[in-house]
Order: C-alpha cells, then sequence, then structure tokens
C-alpha cells in the first residue's frame, strides 16, 4: 500500500513543479496542478480504502544521512484512515479549485496557489505516514508553511496579511510544545522513532506533562479554546477551496497528532478523557456562540470548525475514559465517534465553503446581511447547502447524526458503568452536546435563512447567478457522501473500527451495531413516512384552486426586503444571555425627533479568549521580557564582547569538564 | 407483538388532536365558559384539508416542504417512543438520541420555512423559537438522562422496562427532577404557556403561532397536526415516567397510556388557566431553570451510588 501512496505524493508533486513551469498559462497551471491533485486524490483514496480493510500495518525505513532521525514510513489503521480523510477531502477541493481558482486568474497568477495546495495535500499525507519525529515535525512544517502561504494568496489585502502573521505565530507556538514533546522521549530512549517511544513509554512521572504538551501543541492547530483565535482569521482569508481543505482536514491533523501521541504515551490516566472532555465542552459551546455572533459567511463557518473540534475532542475523552477505566464499549464508542466526525466534518465543511466561495463568486458580497433570496438564482448550491447546513447540526439522516450519536452512546454508557468522578466527567458531554446542537441549528436556520430564503436585500444579490460545473460537481458529490454515511451508517463505522482497535484495541460492542442498525431502520422510515405524507398532500390539492399572493404582512401594503429580519436580529435573542461571555459591541444612534433622518446600527463581537485572554498574556510577557533589552545595544563592540565572553565560558565550562571529553 | 404495533399506530395516528380538545376544555371551564367540544381539534383538521392554498410570491418549495417534513419527523419520532407499551416499533439502543433528533429536524425544518417568506414577523418567531428550543435542548436530555442512567444506556426500551415505582423507590428525588424537568420541557417545546401563548392573536408577542403565520389549508393542517403529535409523544414520556404503563402494552396499556394523557392535559391547562405567559427575557431564564433541575435530580443520582 505505502507504494501506493508514495506514487500519490509523487504525482501532487510532480503537478506542483508542473503548475510552478507553466505558470504564464493560468489555464494550463490549473489544468496540470489541479488535475494532478485530483488524479493523485482518487489514486490515495482507492489504497486507504484498501488499506483499511485488508487492516494489516505496513512498515518501511529509508536509512537517512542527516545526523537525527531516519525515514520511517508507516501505514496503520489508524493512518489509513486519515489518508482516507485527507484525500476524500482533498479531491473535492481539488475540483472545486480548478473552476474557482480561474476567477482570480485575470487579477493575479495563480500558478503559486495551485502548487502550494499539492504541496499541502502531499505534506499532510506524509505527516500521517511518518513514524520517526524528526520527518514529523518536517511534514509537519511544511504543512504549516504551506498553509501560511495560501492564507496570505490575495497579500495585497491587509486581513489577509493580519490573519496570516497571527496564524504563523500560533502555528510556532504549537511546533514548539511539540519539539519538547518529541525531545523529552528521546532522551529516554535516543532515537526520534515512535515505535520506539511506544515501547519505552513516557519517561516515568512525565506522562501526564506529555499529555498537556501534546494537547496544548496539537490542539493549537486542530483549534481548542482558547488557542483558537489564530483560526476564524485565517480561514476566511483563504481562497474558499483552501478554507474547505484547511477547515476539513487540515486541523485534523492535530486531532491525528493527538491520537498518535496516545499511542506511544502508554496507558491513559482517567483525568487526561476528563480534560479532553471539558476542553471539548468549552470549545464546541465557545465556538458556536461565536458563530452565531458572526456577520460574514466564513468567518461563520470557520468558528463552526472551532465548534466541531470540539464535538470531536468530547468523543476522544470519552474515549481516553473508557479506556482507562477498563471499559472498552465506552472507549470504541467515543474513538468511533471522534473519527467518523472527523470524516464527516471534512465532508460537510467543505461542502459547505465550496458553498460559501460559490456565493461569493457570484454576488461579491461576504456580508451575510447584504445577500438573501439567492435559493431562486442559485438552485443546486442551495441544495447543496442546505444539506450540508443540516449535517452539520447533526440532525438525522445524515452524516453529522451518525457521529454525534456514537458520542452520546459513549457519554451515556460511561455515566452509568464508570465509577463516579468519572461518571460525572462523562456526563458534562451530554448537556454540553445537546446545547451544541441546539445552538448550531439555531446558527445554521440564521445563515441558510438569510442568504437562500427571503428575498434579495441588495441588486449585485438579486443578479446572482449559478456556479460552473466544476464547482458544482464536487457540492453535489459532498451532499451525496453526508447522505450515504447518514443512511449506511454501519458501511462507515467498518471502515473506522480498525483504526479504533489500533488506538486502545477495542472492538465494536453489541450497543453500536444496535444503534447503527437502528439509524439505517429510522432512515428508511423517515423516508416512507416523508413519501406518504408529501403524497397526501399531492392528493388533496389536485384540482383545487392555488393562488400566489404576496407575503402576509399583517395589513401593510408595501414591505421592501429591508424589512426582512437580518442575521444580526435573529441570533440576537440568544446571545442576549450569553452576553457576559461575548463580548457583543454596539454602536446606535436611534431615531431622533418625529422625522428622523437617519439611525444607524452597528454590532461587532469580539473574542474574549484573543482580547481578554492571550493579548494581555502577551503584553505581560513583553514587558517582562523588555528587561532583557538592555543587552541589545546596536553597537558592534559590544556584539563582539558578547562572543568573546560566551566564548571565554565554553571553554571554562570545557575545562570544568574534565579530561573525559 | 403485531397487535401492539397496530395499536402504537392508531394512538400516534388518531390520539394527538384530542388532548388538544381536552386542553382548551379545562382552559374554558376554569374561565367560567363552556367551551368547544372535545373533538373540535379533528374538526379544524378537517376543515383545513379541504381548502385550497395560497402561497407567497417570494417563497420556494421549501416553504411547501417545511410542514411535510416536520410532520413526517415528528410521526417518525412517535415509533420511536413508546406510548402503550414499553418498547416502541423502531426502538433500538440509542433511540432517546433519535428522538430528540427528529424533534429538532422538525422544528428546523419549521423555522426555514418561516424564513422562506421573507417577512419580518416570520422572522421573528423563527429566531425566537430558534433561541428558546436551543435552550430547552440541555433540559431535555438531563431529564432523559436522570431515567437512563440507571437502565445503562439512552434506549426507551430499556428504561421503561423498569417499572416507575421500582426506580422511584431507588432513587426518588432525581425521578422528581427528572419528571418535573420533562414537564418544563414539554410546556415549552410545545409553545405552551408560561413560553409562549397559543392563543394570542398579537403578532409582536407570538412565538411559534407567527412562525407558521403564512401557512394555510394542507399545510396548516399539517403543522397543527404535527403539533399534536408532538406534545402527544412528549407527553407520553412523562406517563411512563409516572404511570405503571405494562411493559406488554395490550389495551389495559392503552387504558394506561390514555388515562395519563388526560392527567397531562388537565395539568396543562390548569397551567394555563392560572399563569400568564412570561415577558420574552424571561423565558431563558426558565429553560435554564429546567436544566438546573435536572442537573439537581443528576446530582442525587450520583449522590446516591449508582444503581
Amino acid at each position: 500500500m505505502l507504494k501506493w501512496f508514495g506514487w500519490a505524493a509523487a504525482l501532487l508533486l510532480g503537478g506542483s513543479v508542473a503548475a510552478l513551469l507553466a505558470r504564464r498559462s493560468a489555464r494550463a497551471a490549473l489544468a496540470l496542478g489541479s488535475g494532478t491533485a485530483v488524479a493523485a486524490c482518487a489514486l490515495g483514496l482507492a489504497a486507504s480504502v484498501a488499506a483499511l480493510l485488508r487492516g494489516t500495518p505496513e512498515s518501511v525505513t529509508i536509512p537517512w544521512s542527516l545526523p537525527i532521525g531516519e525515514i520511517h514510513l508507516a501505514v496503520d489503521p489508524l493512518a489509513s484512515f486519515f489518508l482516507l480523510c485527507i484525500f476524500v477531502v482533498s479531491g473535492l477541493a481539488a475540483l472545486y479549485g480548478w473552476g474557482y481558482l480561474k476567477t482570480y486568474a485575470k487579477r493575479r497568477s495563480i500558478a503559486s496557489a495551485v502548487a502550494l495546495f499539492n504541496l499541502l495535500v502531499a505534506a499532510m499525507a506524509l505527516l500521517v505516514v511518518a513514524r520517526d519525529g524528526v520527518l514529523f515535525l518536517i511534514a509537519w512544517e511544511i504543512m504549516s508553511l504551506a498553509s501560511f502561504f495560501l492564507v496570505t494568496f490575495e497579500d495585497d489585502q491587509e486581513v489577509a496579511r493580519r490573519a496570516g502573521m497571527t496564524y504563523l505565530i500560533a502555528s510556532h507556538l504549537g511546533a514548539a510544545c511539540l519539539f519538547v514533546l518529541f525531545v523529552i522521549f528521546s532522551a529516554g530512549t535516543g532515537s526520534f522513532d515512535f515505535d520506539r517511544f511506544a515501547a519505552a513509554g513516557a519517561p516515568a512521572g512525565m506522562a501526564g506533562v506529555c499529555f498537556l504538551l501534546a494537547t496544548l501543541g496539537f490542539g493549537t492547530k486542530a483549534g481548542f479554546w482558547p488557542v483558537h483565535v489564530w483560526l476564524p482569521d485565517a480561514h476566511p482569508a483563504a481562497p474558499s477551496h483552501v478554507s474547505a481543505l484547511m477547515s476539513g482536514v487540515m486541523i485534523k491533523m492535530g486531532i491525528y497528532g493527538l491520537l498518535r501521541a496516545l499511542t506511544f504515551l502508554g496507558a491513559p490516566d482517567a483525568w487526561w478523557g476528563t480534560v479532553l472532555v471539558l476542553l471539548g465542552a468549552v470549545t464546541g459551546v465557545g465556538g458556536v456562540l461565536h458563530a452565531l455572533a458572526q456577520h460574514q459567511l466564513k468567518r461563520l463557518l470557520a468558528y463552526h470548525s472551532v465548534e466541531n473540534i470540539g464535538i470531536i475532542a468530547i468523543g476522544v475523552g470519552l474515549g481516553i475514559l473508557g479506556q482507562s477505566c477498563g471499559a472498552p464499549a465506552v472507549s470504541f464508542l467515543g474513538y468511533s465517534g471522534a473519527l467518523l466526525h472527523v470524516l464527516n466534518h471534512g465532508l460537510f465543511k467543505g461542502l459547505l465553503f465550496q458553498g460559501a466561495g460559490a456565493v461569493i463568486l457570484a454576488t461579491g458580497a461576504r456580508d451575510l446581511d447584504s445577500l438573501g433570496g439567492l435559493y431562486r438564482r442559485m438552485p443546486v448550491t442551495g441544495t447543496t447547502f442546505l444539506v450540508g447546513s443540516a449535517a452539520i447540526c447533526g440532525l438525522p439522516p445524515l452524516n453529522g447524526f451518525v457521529s454525534e450519536l456514537l458520542i452520546y452512546l459513549a457519554a451515556f454508557l460511561a455515566a452509568s458503568t464508570l465509577a463516579t468522578p468519572w461518571a460525572i466527567s462523562a456526563m458534562i458531554a451530554v448537556p454540553a452536546l445537546a446545547l451544541i446542537g441546539g445552538l448550531a441549528a439555531a446558527c445554521f436556520a440564521k445563515a441558510y435563512g438569510v442568504m437562500f430564503l427571503g428575498q434579495a436585500r441588495t441588486g449585485a444579490t438579486s443578479r446572482a447567478h449559478e456556479v460552473g460545473v466544476a464547482m458544482i460537481g464536487p457540492m453535489l458529490l459532498g451532499a451525496l457522501a453526508c447522505l450515504g454515511i447518514g443512511i449506511w451508517s454501519r458501511g462507515a463505522v467498518r471502515l473506522v473500527a480498525p483504526a479504533v482497535t489500533s488506538i486502545s484495541g477495542a472492538i465494536p460492542p453489541a450497543e453500536a451495531l444496535g444503534a447503527l442498525s437502528g439509524i439505517t431502520s429510522v432512515a428508511i422510515a423517515f423516508a416512507v413516512i416523508l413519501a406518504a405524507v408529501a403524497v397526501i398532500r399531492l392528493l388533496l390539492l389536485r384540482g383545487r384552486e392555488i393562488r400566489t399572493e404576496s407575503t402576509w404582512g399583517c395589513g401593510y401594503a408595501a414591505p421592501t426586503p429591508r424589512m426582512q429580519y437580518t442575521g444580526a436580529s435573529f441570533a440576537q435573542p440568544l446571545l442576549a444571555p450569553f452576553g457576559g461571555v461575548l463580548d457583543v459591541q454596539v454602536r446606535r444612534s436611534g431615531p431622533v425627533g418625529y422625522f428622523p433622518r437617519e439611525a444607524s446600527f452597528d454590532e461587532h463581537t469580539g473574542d474574549p479568549a484573543g482580547e481578554r485572554l492571550l493579548l494581555p498574556a502577551t503584553r505581560h510577557l513583553l514587558g517582562v521580557l523588555s528587561h532583557i533589552k538592555v543587552i541589545q545595544q546596536g553597537r558592534v563592540q559590544l556584539y563582539l564582547a558578547y562572543i568573546l565572553v560566551t566564548l571565554i565560558a565554553l571553554l571554562l565550562w570545557q575545562l570544568g569538564a574534565g579530561p573525559g571529553r | 407483538m403485531v397487535t401492539n404495533q397496530l395499536l402504537h399506530l392508531a394512538l400516534l395516528l388518531l390520539a394527538p388532536p384530542l388532548f388538544l380538545g381536552v386542553i382548551q376544555r379545562v382552559k374554558a371551564l376554569v374561565a367560567g365558559r363552556r367551551g368547544p367540544p372535545l373533538l373540535q381539534p379533528y374538526r379544524d383538521l378537517a376543515r383545513l384539508l379541504r381548502k385550497g392554498a395560497v402561497y407567497s410570491r417570494t417563497t420556494t418549495w421549501l416553504f411547501r416542504a417545511g410542514p411535510i417534513v416536520s410532520l413526517s419527523a415528528a410521526l417518525c419520532a412517535g415509533l420511536l417512543a413508546p406510548l402503550h407499551a414499553g418498547l416502541a416499533p423502531l426502538g433500538f439502543p440509542g433511540d432517546v438520541i433519535a428522538f430528540a433528533s427528529l424533534l429538532a429536524l422538525a422544528r428546523f425544518a419549521t423555522l426555514l420555512a418561516a424564513l422562506d417568506t421573507g417577512s419580518s414577523f416570520e422572522g421573528m418567531g423563527a429566531s425566537r423559537e430558534a433561541s428558546f428550543a436551543a435552550l430547552a435542548e440541555p433540559a431535555l436530555f438531563l431529564g432523559l438522562a436522570i431515567v437512563c442512567i440507571p437502565a445503562g444506556a439512552p434506549s426507551f426500551g430499556a428504561a421503561w422496562a423498569v417499572l416507575p415505582w421500582e426506580t422511584w423507590g431507588a432513587a426518588h428525588p432525581a425521578m422528581l427532577a427528572a419528571a418535573g424537568a420533562l414537564f418544563l420541557y414539554l410546556l415549552a417545546e410545545n409553545a405552551r404557556i408560561p413560553v409562549d401563548d397559543p392563543a394570542t392573536h398579537l403578532e409582536l408577542t407570538m412565538i411559534h403561532e407567527v412562525a407558521v403565520l403564512d401557512h394555510g389549508s394542507v399545510d396548516l393542517a399539517y403543522v397543527l397536526y404535527g403539533s399534536a403529535v408532538k406534545l402527544f409523544i412528549v407527553g407520553a414520556l412523562l406517563v411512563h415516567l409516572i404511570l405503571p404503563v405494562p411493559a406488554d402494552g395490550g389495551w389495559a396499556g392503552v387504558a394506561v397510556l390514555l388515562a395519563g394523557q388526560l392527567l397531562l392535559a388537565i395539568l396543562v391547562g390548569g397551567v394555563e388557566s392560572s399563569m400568564a405567559r412570561l415577558r420574552l427575557p424571561r423565558v431563558p431564564q426558565f429553560l435554564i431553570g429546567a436544566s438546573v433541575l435536572a442537573v439537581m435530580g443528576l446530582v442525587a443520582l450520583f449522590y446516591r451510588g449508582q444503581p
């Protein structure tokens, strides 16, 4: 199997180089780059499904001339599952990007974006198969840098540059934690090989510290609260197919890293699970509340990625709780729910970002409240976006429901079988997931309703038209996949099960299998009832008078589209009770007098995690560090003196170390 | 077995509107009026089903699909919730979550249909309904958790396999809290006083009613029937929690269920007659209060140690 992944990576890199060589012609660069990306993803997808079904791990080591590390690659079920996610989402995004990037071609050279996209996909694939700390970090850096340049693709815009810098800093703070983590392990084993890490286990007493380092390091990439602050800036700044890729799979590399770390941290402690459940609950609820407060579509979707990462973290936390307390059924349900949600979120978030790109392309508007009535103008985008919206809210019979059901099952089972303190911490997942589900439904009703339903609020929106086939195709495929997993959930879990077994050794329990066939029968029953109810309506209305009128305005005869409820007004009653945690700033000048001339309302919601927690902390740190600035005088003589002092100090230290050296 | 399933279907399809009639009758009696006949809701539905339709020019097929999806989801949820027996036709391990998600789907369809009209009144109704539903969701799950944790799985079949007096004997404060939380949820989810007033005539103060303002004819019949079904199936959960519904169902089960639903309808009517509706900013506090009640029940459950 590794051979096939190698070919896929070679194809991606070849396409990348070819796109750069053909940069004079946008059309050729796109065809070479995106074409090879689609082909490579199809190849990789087939290989990863085959690897998952066969289930036998495969490993290869290539000697490396560098002093540290070696090229140790391996495909186990966990890696195969993440490869599957990478190739599905990247394939759809590449196909979409083929159509989407064309629209940029008039304004700027797009070859670099095509090449970087391929590089990013290849780096993620390498990351997943790397079994050596150094190689892993190299792939991690390539991934971070490729995505940094994609975020700053529109570098003539200040927003994109700022978002890119925030992202770059956040990535490297996360990577610093990973450096420390790997160094701690290699100090014990004398190697950076993950297999040797696993054989040796964490150094005595350090397992908890290593877990926290992994959570912080990988959590920064994944978007755990409060280190998610880079995410809502970076995802909207990138071109939409890149947002789909970043939100759909790249942040999941953080989840992959955490799971991979769990395979070599040794037997987990139960409190790790509690930490992740709590962190996931805060991340999920915080993410969806912020999403509700957003007025820009892509920013809203980015905050929903934070929310879904929270759901995944809850699942992983429950998996750890089950694993450490000797409850394999809880462990399987938690991990499988989390992993399936990784795939599901990749599918529907990819779809939603692609839909957002189509809307931005068709209307030129990023602000929700200037849209409206788009369903009539863009029926296919509207329908697929609807499927994605329902799926992300965890509604049956779509895929989001399946993974959330598995996580709920894990939480309920843990609450009734584990020892009391752990049962209570598992119980926290239940109201958190319920609140997340309810808020997400409100948020997507708002976003979908304001964008696609009602009447157009501006002229640009009323002239919008459907996007081309290259962009519609991937959205349709994504929507079909969401429906397919929602109905045939058993098949999806069969793909996940080997990966779960490779983390915790748990096998599918009876509860999971019963629940999955239950989901399918509910989906079938729902379809039958739906058809019956629809046919009855059709038969009843046949031959009767059906008129069209204007919407009932309670007697007001001349309503205008501007009178429609906006996204801001829709979200207000929900945001009001959470005002304390959200930082909503409102600027309003109300109408004055009997014949008011003008009135305005402006609302902005900040992110307290960044503005009240991270920024003050950074300022404090800078204040402390400014004392060190004394040694920075800008005079060459002084720097030469530093070098001299350092040399003498080293010499003395070497002498002191004795003749043995 | 087959009789039980047929009885379940018959109850689900035929019984729900009756209890809307009971609530109306109770309210009328308390107010000193005679009130409409008990079967009035059936007549209303029959009348609506005979009408021709009027649609807004702004709407798309989503508006027409709204009532269809929301009624189908409510009926499908009705196949998961046990009515007169301990097990529903489609019951499976995890059916509690599917039940709640189907109710959420019904609501999502209603919200989108409301927003499809482009009316600010319906937008307002949708916004309020979405907000209050989101805050009510934790109360439902926490209340059901109290019932399901002793059973070991989020499934009605497992939870109702234990007769209520046995569960109450083991953990009565927790069960009391669960019943309280679920009753408050029932009032909120079905747009009853003190969260919403189904009899209000002013659009600005409505919640659920204003979100379905533009529906008429068959669509409105579906909407009304769907809310009756929702009241009936959420009510059935409470009946199972309080009354000894025989696990093997049969006619005895039907009798217990209908008696329980009757009591519940009288209770709801009593609440509606005895108090005013809350001001809108107070509703979130009411809903969060329901969750807090359920959390207290959970604390009681864990304090006693798990069964």
